[in-house]
């Protein structure tokens, strides 16, 4: 057996700073696991969430050694031992104790998105007939866990705080969830236009890259999403041609 | 005077899984106002991670599917002391009920002309489960949560329920207090359901996280409930077991559906020398009609690997036992072999079972689609919990109702694999319509003030104690170790007698458990209060299991190893006597009807 340092994260409402714990370390073991032995052994009062420790639930997040990552995913072999390793809570939510953040706002964002409206159903039985491949890039978005590692990623919010006006790459794949789902004919794209700012978004891609499920968040939902909103509203002809032929933008 | 705000709402939904969410729909759509608490954020809880698949006789990918079917399964499958009313009613209704996640924005995986896509389970003779990929779990909670924040109810999340209030017998409330600040909460509420989930923590190998402290079953017992056919844990067949640090995490039935096999360490498909004998004639005799009829052929009867979870976890323990299993004490689950049947077998593992191809690979260097895994049997699931009226959810206290894992009945021994997460929403939302009508006929009742405050002094004691006193984590430890020792897989008289005593002593060290620090995000002391349930659930467990003298579906007593005709005909209650102790009594299984007899004889 040898021994880790962390080097966490400690204190209230924002106020405190990084204490090192020292622990045992032992083969395959993940950086929750540390987390765990410490609040076990050392400090009762460690606060940290977690529920599934398989990359299932989205509920440790946290931003080890400077990056955004789930904490029951990081194994200990992936990240160097002979210095300490810093565990910090996410930055981009107001905070609340040690690795703990207040993420309310994130609920409260997806409150806001029309909710599915699905057409008359296909078949006596009340459900749609769909291929798979009609739905395998909704199946990629519906893979998102909520674990808002995108949303304290992108610096529209980190740098920013445009909480207000934009809603972030969680909801952005939200919305493309919905407005792709062959079922659905409700209509966000006005909505993203103004409340929701997807202009904001300047396609970084940071999003994409800290996304532990791997959803393709820029490519495969927000852009498309972006060309959406501009043929709704600056494409003159596409909205002569919806105007005569209703539902032709929506897909 | 213990300061708390109040909440007062019609009905009160403890737990925000599948059953509670869908059980906080219902009884909104009734027209009365509906609170739901939860120890987690909303969308966390336990249902996120179910990933096979959801149980329903849809009949589209095998159209000699039919509710019948599904309910002589689930029978055959709980050895026949299930509740037989509640099966039938959960093979009737779960299809409505899937069908009815999909208007809601559900997105299944499809079969070829549509329709949503039905995968082979162990115990189930068609294929039944729907599902998406292996995460199916995470589908059916986000779609019942992103459709229920639209109909008006409150949410409480990371709200703990500490105690239900009664008045005369009847439930009028509940008392906790808010993880994040530590503040205390009070419910008033004409009715109560429960849908809280199961006790996994009780145990050391398990693949239920923090929140499975057995809460409800706990709640509803000290307000004078009946908790029935609690000897009936079920331990999962493959869970992982290398490394240490992941040991119990589940790995999904479904990688057998989709063909994985079980071997020892020569090699050899061990399930194929035990098929017990009631399985016989559904049950493959040979390695090519097994792989077969996983790739669909109606011809074919099923691998023995999808033999139900009880018989499967115990011939993985023989094999062990016996010194023919893996190098980490488990056995070797194998799907990369499907290579030889299959040109582009790796990408069809990836595609079907991309969450277990992510954990293996990121949590033990293991690529499934190349070697084998290792499994070994973890603490899944219980089977019993809150007894309860089969059409209504009601317990024997008035106005409080239970569903989902919490409440017992319909899986009676042992539990089909995707007939839990049916079990939610069929009677989730029966829970939440008889839970409305209740509040509906029925005044508030009187909350009583010394009853809350006896809760709230009771709660603040660790801080008392302080740091230097009992640390509640290894309390909890201990308990873990001692019941997976004396109460696991295979259980012995004298060895749950020495478990009961092990519990006498744990119940006084968990009275001087002692936290530092204040009341905000304090896991020591959320793991000092949740102590209390664990050592009732575990009470429960083994006086149940001492007193179910003969080994049937999940329980299997080395001194009693055959069924027993007579215990074929109760299942064992427990309840709190006035004098405060734990009384167990034998009550005689609930007669079937004739058309159920019949239907049972018929799919024989
Ligand atoms: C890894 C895994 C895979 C599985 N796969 C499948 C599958 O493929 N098919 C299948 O059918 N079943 C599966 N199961 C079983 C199934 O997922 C669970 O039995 C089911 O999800 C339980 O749902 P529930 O609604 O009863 O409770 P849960 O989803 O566990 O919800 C319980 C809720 O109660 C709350 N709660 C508990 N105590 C309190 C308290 N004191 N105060 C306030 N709130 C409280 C919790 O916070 C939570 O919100 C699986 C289980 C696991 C662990
Ligand atoms: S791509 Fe857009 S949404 Fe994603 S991090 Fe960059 S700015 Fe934010
Ligand atoms: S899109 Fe990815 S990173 Fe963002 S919340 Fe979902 S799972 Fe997490
Ligand atoms: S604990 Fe569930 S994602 Fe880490």
């Amino acid at each position: 057996m040898s021994t880790a340092t962390f080097r966490i994260w400690r204190g209230e409402n924002g106020n405190g700073g990084f204490k090192d714990h020292t622990v045992e370390v032992s083969e395959g073991m993940v950086v929750l696991d540390a987390v765990h032995k410490i609040q076990a052994t050392q400090a009762t009062d460690l606060a940290c969430r977690w529920n599934c420790k398989a990359g299932k639930c989205g509920s440790c997040s946290a931003e080890i050694n400077g990056s955004p990552r789930l904490m029951c995913m990081t194994r200990l072999n992936q990240i160097p031992l002979d210095q300490p390793v810093t565990i910090e809570p996410m930055r981009t939510f107001p905070h609340r104790k040690d690795l703990v953040t207040d993420v309310s706002w994130n609920f409260d964002v997806k409150k806001k998105i029309a909710r599915f409206k699905p057409r008359k159903a296909d078949a006596a039985d009340g459900t749609f007939k769909m291929g798979q491949a009609d739905i395998d890039r909704v199946q990629e978005f519906r893979k998102c866990i909520e674990c808002y590692l995108c949303q304290d990623v992108c610096h529209v919010l980190r740098d920013h705080g445009k909480h207000e006006e934009f809603i972030g790459p969680r909801f952005f794949v939200y919305n493309a969830a919905l407005e792709m789902h062959p079922a659905d004919t409700g209509d966000r794209l006005g909505a993203l236009k103004t409340d929701h700012g997807i202009g904001y978004c300047n396609i970084t891609k940071c999003c994409t890259n800290v996304c532990p499920e791997e959803i393709r968040i820029t490519d495969n939902a927000i852009i498309p999403l972006k060309e959406r909103v501009v043929d709704e509203f600056y494409d003159p002809l596409g909205w002569l041609l919806k105007k005569l032929r209703p539902g032709a933008t929506k897909g | 005077m213990a300061d708390y705000q109040t909440h007062t709402h019609d009905v009160l939904i403890v737990g925000a899984g599948g059953a509670g969410l869908r059980a906080a729909i219902e009884a909104s759509a009734a027209g009365v106002s509906v609170g739901l608490v939860c120890k987690s954020l909303l969308g966390k809880a336990h249902t996120v991670m179910a990933e096979g698949g959801i149980a329903a006789a849809l009949a589209n990918v095998d159209d000699r599917d039919n509710w019948k079917v599904h309910f002589a399964d689930t029978m055959r499958g709980g050895q026949y002391v299930n509740h037989g009313r509640m099966a039938e009613l959960h093979a009737k209704e779960a299809p409505d009920r899937v069908r009815e996640l999909e208007t809601w924005g559900a997105v299944f995986d499809r079969t070829k002309d549509g329709g949503i896509l039905q995968r082979n389970f162990g115990g189930h003779r068609y294929p039944r489960l729907a599902h998406v990929g292996d995460r199916t779990g995470l589908e059916m909670i986000r779609t019942l949560q992103d459709h229920g924040v639209h109909q008006g109810i409150d949410v409480h999340m990371e709200v703990t329920v500490l105690t239900l209030l009664t008045d005369g017998g009847r439930v009028v409330g509940a008392f906790g207090y808010d993880r994040e600040r530590g503040r205390f909460r009070l419910f008033k509420a004409k009715a109560i359901v429960l849908a809280t989930g199961g006790v996994g923590r009780a145990f050391k190998i398990t693949s239920n996280s923090w929140e499975y402290t057995g809460d409800g079953q706990s709640l509803a017992y000290h307000a004078g409930a009946e908790l029935k056919d609690m000897e009936f844990v079920q331990f999962h067949p493959t869970g992982m077991v290398w490394p240490p640090s992941v040991q119990g995490i589940l790995v999904t039935e479904g990688v057998r559906g989709e063909g994985g096999v079980l071997r020892n360490k020569d090699g050899a498909r061990f399930m194929f020398g035990d098929i017990p004998d009631n399985y016989k004639s559904q049950t493959a005799d040979n390695e090519e009609e097994g792989w077969r009829y996983c790739q669909g052929d109606k011809n074919a009867r099923r691998p023995p690997e999808l033999l139900t979870r009880d018989h499967v976890a115990r011939c993985i323990m023989r094999e062990v036992r016996g010194g023919r299993g893996s190098p980490h004490g488990g056995v070797f689950l194998d799907i990369s072999w499907i290579k030889e049947k299959l040109p582009n077998a790796p990408e069809h593992i990836r595609r079907k079972l991309p969450s277990m191809y992510h954990q293996f690979k990121q949590l033990a260097d293991i690529d499934i689609t190349r070697e084998p895994m290792e499994v070994g049997p973890t603490t899944h699931y219980i089977m019993g919990g809150v007894s309860v009226d089969p059409d209504s959810q009601m317990s024997s206290v008035p106005g409080l109702f239970a569903a989902g894992e919490v409440a017992a009945g319909l899986h009676g021994a042992n539990r089909l694999g995707g007939n839990s997460l049916s079990d939610l929403v069929v009677f989730g939302k029966r829970a939440g319509e008889f839970a409305a009508k209740f509040a509906k006929d029925h005044g508030s009742g009187t909350v009583n003030t010394a009853q809350v405050e006896a809760a709230a002094r009771e709660s603040l004691a660790p801080f008392e104690r302080g740091a230097g006193a009992e640390n509640p984590f290894t309390v909890q430890h201990d308990l873990q170790e001692m019941m997976q020792d004396l109460v696991g897989i295979v259980r012995r008289e004298d060895e749950m007698v020495r478990a009961l005593e092990g519990l006498k002593k744990l119940s006084a060290r968990a009275a001087t458990t002692g936290v530092p620090g204040n009341r905000e995000y304090n896991p020591g002391w959320h793991t000092a209060l949740d102590l209390q349930n664990l050592l009732t659930v575990s009470e429960a467990i083994t006086l149940s299991a001492i007193e179910r003298k003969e080994s049937r579906g999940a329980q299997f007593r080395d001194d009693f190893p055959d069924k027993s005709a007579e215990f074929g005909k109760v299942n064992i209650v427990v309840k709190k006597a006035a004098d405060g102790s734990m009384q167990v009594r034998r009550v005689p299984v609930a007669p079937l009807s004739d058309e159920l007899k019949k239907v049972i004889e018929e799919q024989k």
